[in-house]
């Protein structure tokens, strides 16, 4: 097998292909089809395990946290860890995903972008003239080799679908893997408590992604539907904004794209892609 | 009044339009179109719309299906004024022509879409991808074509009445969200300066990917 990148990023690592639901009556002689770095994947249920091949050739599949996720290249190591989504009281809530035009990196750097959302999400996750994004934290766990972003806090009119007022809303972000983030925020019902939202990006190739949110909630009583429906109102706000990002593929050199203040955990994150070597997806230098 | 509702349904949202430049309340019931198929569940084909397809209006106990016909039921019921549906022969064969022309985006432009948004092994019937752009680069043109004609008159809207009408809302959420579908705009001048009036129009709102011009509605 040869793949259109040799970027081990991609290559060592589980990359998602989407909902376990789409192994449902999935067989060797009628898998489940779609594409992964530029590549046929197919993938299709066998007794307990999935099993997967990426232009033709086996590799390694794995079921976890609702989605299928293949290793296509190499001997597999553990996936991260994502405990919310085992913690008894929450409610896992799978919005399975979008096709978005743009590159997986643009898209975990616009998860993780508070500055937008006065702009971008209007009335739900920020209004103007409140736009100021409030000084944050962020470090890298070396141990797991992730970003994390704390101390975030923003007002958002409307932070969820059960929202009724406005809220100074706390955040936290994880990232996981180049393609894999998590944001943690505070739950309208339970001010306490932090739902998790995990966002798992599938590169069909280094311009063109599926994006899919699972979510992990301190939240009893919304429909499955109401839930659902928020994220894909929050989500269709961003694509076209996504889609209009020029180059598509994440600019890693410092100074190609003007930060701001509130930018530092996307220069972060473009710094830690930058030490990991990514190529795919991202303009290096 | 009750809409069965999917946001980010360019169908569902031309009623949200209409029901919000009419200042009508209703009850928004969201379906889960996806991942759910909540539209092709047996109590919504039963009781809403047996061929499956958002948006439904519920009044007075009645379901109404069809998007361009809640439009022109929606217009004939709750516009006094009369504006959005002139009682006028010739004006009435002209939007019901570009009625027609919305159902033909819908097939063409709102299939490439489809196509483009959902991942794989969620669409479960064949797609021509070039065959729809092609069909919609054709609606596209006869529009471009109209709207530049008119332009030259010194009108702004599709039918040849002062005020915009069904026919503007009808057309309007799969031509400005054609690029969604792989569908370039940048050949379509006098079209996306119909685009730019239509969101500039008294009481407009937006959707996921259609954005209102002005930032804060609630400003």
């Amino acid at each position: 097998m040869t793949l259109a990148t040799s970027d081990p990023n991609v290559l060592h690592d589980w990359i998602t292909v989407g909902p376990a639901s789409r192994l449902l009556g999935t067989s060797p002689a009628r898998p489940y089809v779609t594409r992964l770095l530029g590549a046929q994947a197919c993938v299709w249920q066998e007794a307990a395990t999935p099993a997967a091949t990426l232009d033709g050739a086996p590799v390694s599949a794995l079921l976890r946290y609702g989605y299928i996720w293949i290793w296509p290249a190499g001997t597999p190591a553990p996936l991260f860890d994502f405990p919310e989504y085992d913690e008894p009281g929450r409610r896992i809530v799978d919005c399975d995903g979008f096709g978005v035009a743009v590159s997986g990196p643009r898209m975990v750097e616009n998860f993780l972008d508070m500055g937008h959302f006065p702009f971008v999400h209007a009335d739900y996750l920020g209004t103007v003239p409140h736009t100021e994004v409030k000084p944050y934290t962020v470090s890298v766990d070396e141990a797991n080799d992730e970003i994390r972003v704390t101390e975030c806090r923003f007002v958002q009119p409307k932070s969820s679908s059960i929202s009724t007022e406005p809220l100074e809303v706390h955040y936290r972000y994880r990232i996981m893997q180049p393609l894999s983030i998590m944001l943690y925020k505070s739950a309208f019902g339970r001010p306490d408590a932090l739902d998790a939202i995990a966002l798992f990006v599938q590169p069909v190739d280094e311009e063109r992604i599926f994006a899919y949110t699972v979510m992990a909630l301190f939240d009893d009583d919304s429909s499955h539907t109401s839930l659902v429906a928020f994220q894909h109102t929050i989500f269709g706000q961003d694509k076209p904004v996504l889609e209009n990002q020029v180059p598509k593929r994440l600019p890693l050199r410092p100074g190609s794209e003007t930060p701001t203040r509130c930018d530092v955990a996307s220069v972060a994150y473009r710094r830690w892609l930058k030490a990991r070597g990514m190529r795919y997806g991202v303009i290096a230098d | 009044m009750r809409l069965f509702d999917y946001e980010l349904s360019g169908n569902c949202y031309k009623v949200r339009l209409l029901l919000h430049m009419l200042g009508r309340t209703h009850e928004r019931h969201a379906i889960d179109f996806h991942p759910g198929r909540e539209h092709k569940a047996a109590w919504f084909l039963e009781r809403h719309n047996p061929l499956g397809q958002l948006p439904v209006l519920e009044d007075d106990g009645v379901s109404i299906r069809d998007a361009q016909a809640i439009l022109v039921y929606l217009a004939s019921r709750y516009d006094a004024g009369g504006r959005w549906y002139p009682d006028d022969a010739l004006v009435r064969a002209q939007i019901q022509a570009w009625l027609a022309a919305a159902d033909e985006l819908t097939r063409t432009a709102g299939a490439a879409r489809l196509h483009e948004v959902l991942p794989h092994g969620v669409l479960n019937y064949p797609c021509d991808l070039a065959a729809c752009r092609t069909g919609a680069r054709a609606v596209l043109r006869l529009l471009d074509d109209h709207l530049a004609e008119r332009h030259s008159l010194g009108l702004r809207w599709l039918a040849s009445s002062a005020a915009p009408t069904i026919a503007d809302i009808a057309c309007f959420p799969y031509a400005a969200l054609a690029p969604e579908g792989g569908i370039r705009l940048d050949e379509f001048p006098a079209l996306r300066a119909w685009i730019a009036d239509v969101r500039a129009l008294p009481g407009f709102i937006g959707m996921g990917g259609i954005m209102a011009p002005v930032v804060s509605a609630a400003a």
